[in-house]
């Protein structure tokens, strides 16, 4: 294997994660709801994937329970945002802290325990194509799905009438009352789905990235999954660039340390969340292309009028 | 069938006084028979963890000691925080400001340790301030000049300040005489920030933060700066229209947010710790944030707010010692908390109805379920 193959597909593994959390969050935000709790459902998803994954010996299993339990966090975010109609920055923030005390109280157990990992599924025949064949065709599950999950929510959004109806209730909620659409309705399963991405990505964390559990081990990936989402301004194939990007970031910052360069370790570890700031200034300098996208609502409660 | 979304807001016509004053009380009471669950299922007596837990720590002096330790910085970021969340701006970064507020006084006693006199305390706090103030003012800067959200800028600027403060005790502050652990020099007699009775460890910072709620206090009730925040943050066109700026509100509760964070870091550092370390905080500056929300984003209620989440602190330390459990399950209280916080502060401006199927008001079309 060549060493640009090697890096590439370290590159891919870490782009996995960031992409799938950002799609989730990407219909979450399209649907008019800003869900700050991305990296709490993400270290859930991770804990969650990782003990499942030992207490029924299947890798599988593991991801699976990360997904329910992504949903079901999702759903204490959504009661009090979309029911209760509150503040949705500091119920997001809520969700975050609550999720890196509840990883870390099931977690304690599992400190030092070797995990399960999610072995690459090889694909017959294609993954015999030189170069390709390694990088795309020789990867485990949550990869190849997140690539369907970009294709599926591309379609969804923009192809279908429930992704039409999904973007009348994030540009204009009340609007789309009006028309008897059902905003809550819409927002509780944009909010679920959001919860799910995020839970298969930190599943894959624990399963793929790392195979064990350490505290804290999204490392704000959570959070720069939620500023890939405006990266993007909300296009699901711009998230993809984005998250490749990034995920190239964070894995040029090891290879730089490998090839024994005198910067400390402590900066380079520091590069992702600074590139994140250049990245976002950069984008919101242009105005007009954020403006056209951002859902119009968001952020906004809804309270039906009488 | 209707899918079963039966729970309907009505918004009230004037806010509910009780629920006002309450909210924080209920959101506690829930806050309480949550835990007792939790630590029910964990298979301990919840009466007898939740004594260990809240009301132990209270019953010695040196506990109270500590719980002031832990409420001033809480107090004081928190303060700092209303003025921004009041007026709209989400600094989330105050955890950032505070280890940048650590770094930059204690970069006095690293740099100047001879400097023995009664001035470098002050020069040191002044340094933390400003040191809070500058990582601030990047993502209120950002904000004012290309609309950056600020959300994200001032937490990315958490981690990028836990990194610096990690290299900078391992690196350019690392004490030559300190056996290869990471950390400064241990700060001497002059460097520290004082105790304020002779009974305990409580420092200063106490007192800065007590200051800090009653300047906070009346510039919001008693100044024209404190309209002009209330206004931006709740009618920001009709702001506008009076001639006040966000911008320069934005700039201005960006600064003294990074100020009292500043302050509540170099506190920290040389009352309690007495030397720069590579963690110097327990996320302090994230809950600060459930601190601002559980005392209503009101400086009074701050101050009682920030001495419940302190307690939530010693709390975890003390299970932790007596009944084996991680102290990880103090974050766990604070997440449940400021979700029922908010969850009840719901009822100060709406009243909830039950859906059709509960039928105790059958009027009208059902529109709130949508």
């Amino acid at each position: 294997m060549g060493l640009v193959e090697a890096i590439l597909l370290t590159v891919f593994t870490a782009a996995t994660p960031l992409l799938i959390a950002a799609l989730g969050e990407l219909v979450t935000e399209r649907s008019g709801v800003l869900n700050l709790g991305v990296e709490g459902m993400m270290i859930m998803g991770a804990i969650s994937g990782f003990a499942f994954a030992i207490y029924t010996g299947n890798p599988y299993m593991g991801a699976l329970a990360a997904i329910i339990i992504g949903v079901l966090f999702s759903l204490l975010f959504a009661f009090l945002t979309i029911s209760l109609v509150t503040n949705q920055v500091a119920t997001g923030l809520a969700l975050t802290i609550l999720g890196l005390g509840l990883s870390g109280l099931w977690g304690e157990a599992f400190i030092g325990v070797p995990g399960i990992k999610l072995q690459p599924i090889i694909v017959p025949l294609l993954s015999d194509i030189p170069f390709f064949g390694k990088l795309f065709f020789q990867q485990d599950i949550i990869f190849y799905f997140s690539i369907l999950l970009l294709i599926g929510v591309s379609w969804f959004l923009f192809k279908s009438r429930a992704g039409l109806v999904l973007r009348a209730v994030g540009d204009s909620h009340t609007s789309a009352h009006a028309l008897g659409l059902s905003v809550i309705k819409t927002r509780y399963l944009a909010v679920m789905f959001g919860g799910a991405c995020s839970g298969l990505a930190g599943a894959h964390l624990s399963l793929v990235y790392t195979t064990q559990w350490i505290e804290n081990m999204t490392a704000g990936r959570g959070w720069i999954a939620l500023a890939l989402v405006v990266f993007a301004s909300w296009r699901p194939n711009r998230v993809l660039i984005g998250a490749y990007l990034f995920g190239a970031v964070g894995i040029a910052q090891l290879h730089i340390q490998a090839l024994g360069f005198k910067i400390p370790t402590q900066f380079l570890s520091a590069l992702p969340y600074l590139a994140t700031i250049v990245v976002l200034v950069i984008i919101s300098q242009n105005r007009r292309l954020t403006m056209v996208n951002t859902p119009a609502s968001l952020g906004k409660g809804f309270v039906a009028d009488k | 069938m209707q899918p079963d979304f039966s729970i309907r807001l009505e918004k009230r016509a004037t806010t509910s006084t009780f629920f006002a004053y309450f909210s924080p009380f209920i959101a506690l009471i829930m806050m309480l028979i949550a835990g007792g669950m939790l630590f029910f299922l964990m298979g301990h007596n919840p009466f007898k963890a939740l004594y260990v837990y809240f009301i132990e720590p209270l019953t010695d002096t040196w506990t109270l000691h500590e719980l002031a330790i832990k409420s001033s910085p809480l107090i004081l970021i928190a303060t700092g925080l209303c003025l921004c969340f009041r007026s709209g701006n989400w600094n989330i970064g105050a955890e950032g400001q505070f280890i940048m507020g650590g770094i930059a006084g204690a970069s006095i006693p690293v740099f100047f340790p001879e400097f023995t006199s009664f001035w470098i305390l002050p020069l040191m706090l002044i340094s933390g301030v400003l040191g809070g103030m500058v990582w601030a003012l990047i993502p209120a800067i950002l904000k004012n000049r290309f609309g950056t959200n600020e959300i994200l800028t001032s937490l990315m600027l958490v981690y990028i300040a836990g990194h610096f403060l990690d290299w900078i005790v391992r690196g350019p502050f690392r004490n030559p005489e300190g056996f290869n652990f990471p950390g400064s020099i241990s700060f001497s007699q002059w460097q520290v920030l004082p105790e304020v009775f002779s009974s305990g460890r409580m420092h200063y910072g106490m007192i800065f933060a007590i200051i800090g709620v009653i300047v906070v206090w009346f510039l919001l009730s008693k100044t024209m700066k404190g309209f002009e925040i209330l206004v931006i943050g709740q009618a920001p066109r009709a702001g506008q229209f009076a001639g006040f700026s966000p911008q320069k509100t934005t700039l201005f509760v960006f600064l003294v947010s990074g100020a009292f964070a500043g302050l509540a870091g170099i506190a920290e550092v040389s009352g309690a710790i007495q030397q720069l370390r590579p963690s110097i905080s327990p996320g302090y500056g994230f809950t600060a944030i459930i601190v601002a929300f559980l005392g209503r984003l009101n400086p009074l209620g701050i101050f009682a707010a920030g001495i419940v989440l302190a307690l939530s602190y010693l709390g975890g330390e003390a299970v932790q010692i007596s009944l084996n459990v991680t102290d990880k399950i103090a974050n766990v209280f604070q997440g449940l908390l400021l979700f029922f916080v908010l969850g009840c502060d719901t009822l100060i401006h709406h009243r909830i109805r039950f859906g059709h199927s509960w039928g105790f008001i059958k009027q009208g079309v059902q529109h709130g379920t949508g």
